[in-house]
């Protein structure tokens, strides 16, 4: 009988060295004139397990991990094929590894276990039944589906999804659009890019139910050019899901239609910002809008469109296909459902994470994570992307939803968790915030195209000890000119990463630096 | 990379007419004219402009605006370095020391030889395997040094193969 192998294909898979592992189990096996299939599935997510192999036997699939295509020879001599469990990388059944068993998987259900790019396995595992349930009802109760989910935006806002779908279905327009963004440029983050690389029918069908939920017939996908396999594999599930009718000029039959794009990005983290990628999306510089009109009135094109994070509209087939009140019965407050943490940075198991809300950040980052990489103390931890606080220690029970988050200075954002051991420098790091800033700033507002350029000097002359107090005043000052001043978030949350490291950790900031060090960690060119 | 430093006028018109009714077509042909020859060449500007019906002002405002977007050809190679937190928090200050040690170049330069480019980057979405680095759009998890050398021997190699072919 052929044994059904599993390596997966998503980016963090690859560039630990899945295709070598793919490649070595097909020759040995040849050799060794035993049959495989080789299935080339997407992640679980459990990145410091990645390439894990799994093997289909008749007690479910069993896992070995991490593996290196030097391994393979060994694995197959005790066993591999049979699903035996002698070698030292043997993990037992994959449905048993604590650390997927723990999670509470409403959006990453199929990740990991399907093949992406297979219309059948996505159907196998209730795939487009969300789809199939929202043909059957008229917009209003598709909108008012999502409404009762209490889904927020997962970009980082937490605006009220369906609050905003209910603006665009009531804005009269000849033609309307679904964008989805999935510029995801938040360091720390990466669950953007494994729904597209691991589970895409399920982003696919989430943008045709709000096309029929608002009214919309075009959408267009926003993907970061970093992500170029994201985009093949966007671009290869439209074809097929065309070719099935689950996209076109006739959805299943229904005389619906809804027709989707992928668009590359061009390496501008501001593009994230709503506006500026619509303006992007326009063909134009990816300069920010000033806000109203909203999107959701006079977006692309200047037609009604709704802006939604990958994850919002990856959490729509659920909500349509359970109901919104299965999904809004997990979670804490008004935080409703699973939030997708992305445990990153200096930790021994890294890796994706979906968790009802309310869960503290210690117990992911303890439980999940055990830890840091080096085994040094852990010393600071980033959540929210580069425009998110700086947590000491004090701040690691807060419960992981946006009210106990914004109620502790921070920000939950996008879900990216960056620890770091005692070996950082946070004033590196809040030089690094400022440096970034300048570096993608889209220049139309002054505090925050000018403040990051100020903010990196006055930075540089406190560690040079150049009048320190009164360079602290300033950059107190210069902060509070960003927050207050700044057209978008870009601008008025960088000093969110900066002040938090003076607040938590000011004696980095006493340490005086050696200006040749100094140009030596300057990442630009000299 | 099948970048080329020939180009001919005719290759960036085929790129913009097949997308220039495509709404919010500039992008997209941009990236075509970038995919097609390795960079988007100076003297392509006019020929955009006139097309699309836009000024050269405005075609080199988006080209300028977008990291991605590169106006003289690459090296053969083009390594991107993370310079982002998450792989900052695994040593990826002192990786970035090391590969501009080792390639003798800083960011936004080409080795003399014409083999490697270095651009930095701002993340490749693989943060719990970090730090890392993309070779030719892959992505390398996990990198340090030694295995940063051994990446660059094998570039070498292939390098040297090529050029041997070429005579």
């Amino acid at each position: 009988m052929t044994v059904r192998v599993f390596v997966p294909c998503d980016t963090t898979a690859l560039s630990m060295g899945a295709d070598d592992v793919a490649q070595r189990l097909l020759d040995e096996a040849e050799q060794r004139g035993q049959a495989l299939e080789l299935v080339r599935n997407g992640s679980r997510g459990a990145c410091w397990l990645e390439p894990l192999v799994e093997v289909e036997t008749a007690d479910g699939r069993q896992a070995y991990g991490p593996v290196g295509a030097e391994d393979v020879p060994a694995l197959l001599d005790q066993g591999l094929l049979e699903g035996r469990r002698e070698h030292a990388l043997a993990l037992g059944k994959v449905d048993d590894i604590a650390w997927l068993a723990n999670q509470q998987r409403f959006t990453f259900a199929r990740a990991g276990i399907t093949d992406p790019l297979s219309l059948d396995d996505y159907l196998a595992h209730d795939g487009f039944r969300g789809l199939e349930r929202a043909l059957a009802l008229d917009a209003q109760a598709i909108v008012d589906e999502v409404k009762a989910s209490g889904l927020r935006g997962r970009g980082g806002a937490a605006f009220p999804t369906g609050i905003k779908w209910q603006t665009v279905l009531d804005a009269p327009a000849e033609q309307k659009y679904i964008v989805c963004n999935a510029d995801e440029g938040d360091s720390g983050t990466f669950a953007d890019r494994m729904v597209m690389e691991c589970d895409p029918y399920m982003l696919l069908e989430g943008m045709v139910i709000a096309g029929l939920a608002v009214g919309a017939t075009q959408g267009y996908i926003y993907v970061r050019s970093e992500y170029p396999l994201s985009c093949r594999m966007l671009n290869e599930a439209i074809e097929r899901a065309e070719a099935a009718g689950y996209l076109g000029d006739d959805l299943r039959g229904s005389g619906r239609r809804f027709h989707l794009e992928v668009r590359m990005g061009a390496g501008a983290y501001i593009c994230g910002e709503e506006t500026s990628l619509l303006e992007s999306l326009e063909g134009k510089r990816g300069q920010v809008r000033f806000k109203p009109p909203l999107p959701a009135i006079e977006g692309l094109f200047g037609q009604p469109t709704v802006v939604n994070n990958v994850l919002s509209l990856a959490a729509v087939p659920f909500i349509l296909d359970r109901g919104g009140a299965a999904y809004a019965e997990v979670g804490m407050g008004r935080s409703r459902g699973t939030l997708v943490v992305q445990l990153a940075g200096n930790v021994k198991r890294g890796g994706l994470i979906e968790l009802a809300f309310g869960t503290s950040l210690r117990h992911v980052m303890e439980d999940f994570g055990g830890g840091t990489y080096s085994g040094r103390p852990l010393r600071a931890v980033q959540v929210g992307g580069p425009l998110g606080a700086y947590l000491p220690e004090s701040q690691w029970d807060l419960s992981l939803d946006y009210e106990a988050f914004s109620g502790g200075d921070a920000v939950l954002g996008h879900g990216g968790v960056v620890m770091f051991d005692d070996s950082v420098d946070m004033a590196d790091q809040a030089r690094f915030s400022m440096e970034f800033c300048k570096v993608e700033s889209c220049g139309k507002c002054t505090p925050c195209r000018i403040g990051s350029t100020r903010g990196v000097e006055v930075i540089d002359r406190i560690r040079h000890d150049q009048s320190r107090e009164a360079n602290l005043a300033l950059l107190d000052e210069l902060c509070e000119t960003m927050v207050d001043g700044s057209l978008c978030a870009m601008g008025s949350m960088t000093p969110i990463p900066v002040q938090s490291a003076l607040t938590h950790f000011p004696d980095d900031f006493l340490r005086t630096v050696d200006k040749s060090t100094q140009a030596s960690a300057e990442g630009e060119p000299s | 990379m099948s970048a080329s430093l020939e180009w001919t006028p005719a290759q960036v018109q085929d790129c913009i007419d097949a997308l220039k009714h495509t709404p919010g077509a500039l992008l997209p042909i941009l990236h075509a004219i970038q995919e097609r020859i390795g960079h988007i060449p100076a003297d392509s500007v006019p020929i955009i402009a006139e097309s699309m019906n836009l000024t050269r002002a405005e075609i080199h405002g988006v080209i300028s605006f977008y990291h991605h977007f590169r106006t003289a050809p690459p090296g053969r190679h083009v390594i991107q370095v993370c310079r982002a937190e998450a792989c900052q928090a695994m040593g990826g200050r002192q990786l970035e020391a090391h590969v501009k040690t080792r390639l003798g170049i800083d960011y936004a330069a080409t080795t003399p030889d014409g083999g490697v480019s270095l651009e930095p980057i701002y993340c490749l979405g693989n943060c719990a395997c970090a730090p890392n680095i993309s070779v030719d759009e892959r992505v390398h998890g996990r990198m340090n040094a030694k295995r940063f050398d051994a990446l660059v021997d094998e570039l070498s190699d292939s390098l040297h193969t090529q050029s041997l072919e070429v005579k």
